[in-house]
């Protein structure tokens, strides 16, 4: 066999491996999601959202109060998050500009978005959860809003950055200070953008367990207060797959397919968005 | 003139406001460290530091805690997993940059873009209901009866294949990490000038050549980068491997023996710590997690800015 030959077979190999390997990756996605459909769709009951838990063992019973739970937690964790991560980063895209503070705070902001989110568990617990003596809705909320606002910080920044500089000499040309023309030319011009940061950092934290589990905890009733002690469907899933029965389990697949397509639409919306608008 | 006074104003307190927001990264960063620090230091003074790092002692009744089998047993699901991993997200950029055909790039990009963003709990509990039965099954008796028999790797598969273990755990966690380090590798890969790869071309080369010899030595930096960044993110992932490790606080041997990561017997025993020292050992445990993290997530992002300053131009 003529080495032209041999250069040909092993390219063949090499690019034969990698198409398995990507079909590999797919293999891993459609079996999880199926299986999450598959099992989630089969113990999806419409009373699962109308009812709260029964005692541990009984069947039947519902999911309304983590529902409602992790609505709230996720609702005022953006409510704290997002404005502190846009204006944040609107001080790194516009008055620190090009200056060592905004690209060092822009580094520390990547690498906390990866740092292991159970250590901002305990981080609350510390200065939230212990000194008011109880577990809460709110701790919740603050430990989710810190995952948050590096990642609306980080795409906030970026999206800044890409509007035009002449944009905003135009409006300094017509008289306007600078707040006014962040304000009411920059956002404006960036707003797609920051949205779909904030779309995705909502699907980021709506899945998230860890962080809850030292903070707002769970509660078997349904309430609204969150300055108690707050269930949510991750928690719950966790505690139901753990748990020795059947209709927990089955509950928890039904809890598993409710957050996975809130968040790979959330996920897909986002990507959308961002696509459409920079074909434009 | 009072109203140009005004808009200084107004346009200084902006710029405060907005300064103080980015601030908070710097106050999220000190503040977990200084608390983390603050919290643990009763176990720090009481068990020291190489001595709390070496230690296998886990005994909340005698309040006797070290983290030697928590931090073995993070290397050795995170090795793994990266062992898994890597390969597979590599032949994944590399089928995305230069084999697919155009139509199935963007489908295929998306779809590893989904498995990143399915949330860890999900991971785990399809990891306990559908991969471990799978694996206790028909994987681990499997590789008991082939790699089993060899004469030095049969001490790694020892046990009972009973799907709570090591093995499964990895197998979880690659399968999250794959996607992250699939994504920056496919990056680093696009950065490849174009002109390079068309004149390997001209002078004859083969597909896999130009992978070989020229898009994998200029991306190297990019890729290692991703893979330390995916190794920061496997280091602390709670939920995914909680759920099948068992909680067994004993340094592993076999891969098929159940074990414990630092934040697993976070998960498992922060609310149920009933005694002071307990708790600061757990926060201690907590601070060796965030610092080794921090350094690997450092490590990468460093490497991946110069990566994009040595080629992006």
């Amino acid at each position: 066999m003529d080495i032209e030959q041999k250069r040909k077979i092993e390219s063949i190999v090499a690019l034969v491996f990698s198409t398995l390997a990507a079909f590999a990756g797919l293999f891993w996605l459609v079996f999880i999601l199926g299986d999450v459909i598959v099992h989630g769709i089969g113990a999806l009951k419409l009373s699962l959202f109308f009812n709260d838990p029964v005692p541990a063992g009984m069947a039947g019973g519902g999911l309304r109060h983590a529902m409602v739970g992790q609505l709230m937690t996720t609702f005022f964790a953006t409510l704290i998050g997002v404005p502190v991560g846009v204006l944040g980063g609107t001080f790194l895209a516009e008055y620190a500009r090009r200056t060592k503070y905004a690209r060092v705070i822009s580094v520390l902001a990547d690498i906390i978005v990866s740092v292991p989110s159970i250590v901002i568990g305990t981080f609350i617990y510390a200065i939230m959860v212990r000194p008011l003596g109880h577990f809460s809705g709110w701790a919740g909320s603050v430990a989710l809003s810190l995952i948050m606002i590096p990642v609306v910080l980080r795409t906030t920044e970026d999206m800044l950055s890409m509007v035009p500089w002449t944009l905003r000499e135009a409006a300094f040309a017509l008289g306007a200070p600078y707040y006014k023309v962040i304000i009411q030319v920059v956002y404006r011009g960036a707003a797609t953008g920051i949205l779909t940061g904030i779309l995705l950092s909502i699907a980021r934290v709506a899945g998230e367990t860890a962080p809850l589990m030292f903070t707002s905890f769970n509660n078997n009733f349904f309430s609204w207060d969150m300055s108690r002690p707050m269930a949510s469907l991750t928690v719950t899933i966790f505690q139901y797959a753990m748990g020795p029965y059947d209709d927990w389990h089955q509950q928890a697949w039904a809890a598993s397919f409710v957050i996975t397509v809130f968040i790979l639409i959330l996920t897909l919306l986002g990507r959308f968005v961002l696509k459409w608008r920079f074909k434009q | 003139m009072a109203t140009s006074n005004k808009k200084n104003v107004l346009d200084l307190s902006f710029s405060l406001i907005t300064a103080v927001a980015s601030l908070s990264i710097i106050f999220i960063i000190v503040g977990i460290f200084w608390i983390l620090v603050r919290e643990s230091a009763p176990a720090i003074h009481k068990f020291g530091f190489i001595d709390f790092l070496i230690s296998t002692e886990w005994n909340p009744v005698k309040e006797l805690f070290g983290a030697a089998a928590n931090i073995s047993g993070t290397f050795m699901t995170t090795a793994l997993a990266l062992l898994f991993a890597v390969p597979t997200a590599i032949g994944i950029a590399i089928f995305v940059t230069e084999v697919a055909p155009n139509f199935l790039k963007g489908p295929v990009g998306i779809a590893i873009e989904l498995l990143a963003a399915i949330p860890s709990i999900i991971y785990g509990m399809w990891g306990l209901f559908t991969l471990a039965p799978i694996m206790s099954r028909h994987i681990e008796p499997f590789l008991q009866k082939t790699l089993g028999k060899l004469p030095v790797l049969e001490v790694l598969f020892r046990g009972t294949p009973l799907g709570i273990d090591i093995l499964t755990a990895s197998v979880i966690l690659a399968i999250m990490i794959i996607p992250f380090t699939a994504s920056i590798a496919r990056d680093s890969f696009n950065l490849t000038p174009a002109v390079v790869k068309e004149s390997a071309y001209a002078l004859g080369a083969t597909q896999w050549e130009v992978v070989k010899n020229i898009v994998l030595p200029y991306s190297k930096l990019g890729v290692f980068g991703g893979i330390v960044l995916s190794l920061g993110r496997a280091l602390g992932e709670t939920m995914a491997v909680a759920f099948v490790l068992g909680n067994n606080h004993k340094i592993a041997t076999s891969f098929l023996d159940a074990a414990a990561t630092i934040t697993v017997t976070l998960a498992n025993e922060f609310t149920e710590a009933d005694s002071d020292i307990y708790l600061s050992s757990l926060y201690y445990l907590a601070l060796v997690l965030f610092v080794m993290s921090f350094i690997a997530l450092a490590i990468a992002k460093l490497m991946l800015i110069r990566a994009e300053r040595k080629y992006s131009r």
